[in-house]
């Protein structure tokens, strides 16, 4: 059996011709961020020897362009360093709930929210708010760089369209203008620490009359993948975003919804719990944008 | 299996050590340098029994891998106290009776101080969010408040 082995690239350049490498000879990589998935399963459903690719070591990954359009997150930044960043936060508040709600201080000093999309699990929190807020994946390999749509980076549990000599160099997002906001809740049974039941994140646009112009719902936890919603965004569009829309919202997203029942929620009740976690990041959404 | 050659720092003296590529830096710690004072508890990132710092920023030992540790500045439980004198973190968690099977004073001694590095007047809120990835199974946690927040407050005396 292979054994594992350690590289650290410091360029794209040589991430990826190490990774097509290793593709050509039939062995196996493990890109490595901030590894607090990627160790656990190391040692316990994925013991397979590898070699591991770590990211944290190129400049591009490690980029974070705030005053920009687009802007842009590196995929090796760990979320401590996004969830201190109080710009970032006025800009996407929800994006950085949605980072602040994974695990505790340690664990935020090595996660990253591109991490947490390539571990492609169903339950991870802030890829509902990426895709809410509109995150385009920028993904480096032999052929080039490739730009897909978060919601469209996702492929089933635990996967996604990485190829084997890909890498997630960072997450682009489009500049929040005006009166624009988002929001993400998460339901679990404790205050913190806990893997999501059902999981909303709700970006939205408004005009100076408070009339909702554009909007982004997706929804976690609830399917094999985090989903964008169309017909909830479709609900809040034209409307002031009053109780009513986003009982509409809510309900489009149970109806987008397909859960499983296990240990943290049954099918009925994550169908349920994702039409209000969507109403109430609607709202805070909503307040936020017209607090701008 | 072929070791990798790591240089690092370790309580600011630089030590150099060889990992094998899948061995936590926890393992590292305690296995090829003999620093037993960083604890294992769970080894899935839980419950900050392995807290150390890297380059000031609180992480679990063993999310992380020995090779990761090049170039960084590591700060164990070893480096809290100044050669015999207690750092008053530690001292207020003797004082406070903060402990009673000691396996996750070390991580809760190294979390109290990158806590406290950063801010140091934190109210009880902070504290408790702050320390929720350490876990105690003994002292239910207030003794433990009370000794950060007497640290905190001796720490802000002698500024």
């Amino acid at each position: 059996m292979e054994a594992y082995a350690y590289a650290r690239p410091t360029t794209l350049d040589e991430a990826v011709s190490l990774l097509a490498a290793h593709a050509n000879e039939g062995r196996r990589t493990q890109l490595l961020a901030g590894g607090t998935d990627v160790l656990v399963q190391m040692r316990s459903v994925d013991r397979e020897p590898r070699t591991l690719v770590d990211v944290k070591h190129i400049a591009d990954t490690n980029r974070l362009d705030i005053d920009s359009d687009p802007v842009f997150i590196g995929s090796a930044i760990p979320s401590a360093i996004l969830n201190e960043n109080e710009e970032l936060k006025s800009l996407f508040p929800g994006l950085i709930e949605a980072a602040d709600l994974i695990g505790s201080t340690q664990i935020q000093g090595r996660a990253t929210i591109g991490g947490n999309l390539c571990n492609s699990s169903p339950a991870g929190d802030t890829i509902p708010a990426i895709i809410a807020a509109g995150g385009v994946c920028v993904i480096a390999g032999s052929g080039g760089t490739r730009r897909v749509a978060c919601e469209d980076f996702l492929t089933g549990v635990g996967t996604n369209v990485l190829e084997a000599d890909e890498l997630l160099v960072g997450l682009e997002f489009p500049r929040p203008k005006g009166r624009t906001a988002d929001g993400y809740l998460r339901f679990i049974p404790r205050t913190e620490m806990d893997i999501a039941v059902a999981g909303a994140g709700v970006a939205l646009s408004l005009d100076d009359g408070g009339t909702c112009t554009a909007a982004r719902v997706a929804i976690g936890a609830v399917a094999p993948t985090a989903l964008l919603v169309p017909a909830a965004a479709d609900a809040l569009i034209g409307t002031k975003v009053d109780d009513e829309a986003l009982a509409a919202a809510g309900a489009a997203c149970t109806a987008a919804a397909s859960p499983i029942s296990d240990k943290r929620g049954t099918i009925e009740y994550r169908n349920k719990v994702v039409a209000v976690l969507c109403r109430r990041a609607g709202a805070n959404a909503r307040d936020r944008a017209l607090a701008r | 299996m072929s070791k990798v050659h790591v240089v690092t720092s370790v309580n600011g003296e630089p030590r150099e050590m060889l990992c094998e590529p899948q061995q936590s830096l926890l393992e590292v710690l305690r296995d090829e340098l003999g620093m037993t004072g960083t604890k294992e508890g769970c080894a899935t990132g839980d419950c900050g029994a392995c807290s150390v710092m890297i380059d000031g920023r609180l992480v679990c030992s063993c999310l992380m891998l020995g090779v990761e540790a090049e170039g960084v500045d590591i700060t164990t439980i070893e480096g809290i106290a100044e050669g015999s004198t207690l750092h008053p973190v530690q001292r207020k968690f003797l004082e406070h009776a903060a402990l009673q099977c000691g396996i996750c004073t070390p991580g809760f001694i190294v979390a109290t101080k990158a806590l406290l590095d950063r801010n140091p007047d934190p109210d009880e809120r902070t504290i408790r969010y702050w320390l929720a990835g350490n876990l105690c199974r003994c002292t239910g946690y207030d003794k433990i408040v009370r000794a950060v927040q007497d640290a905190a407050a001796e720490l802000a005396h002698e500024a």
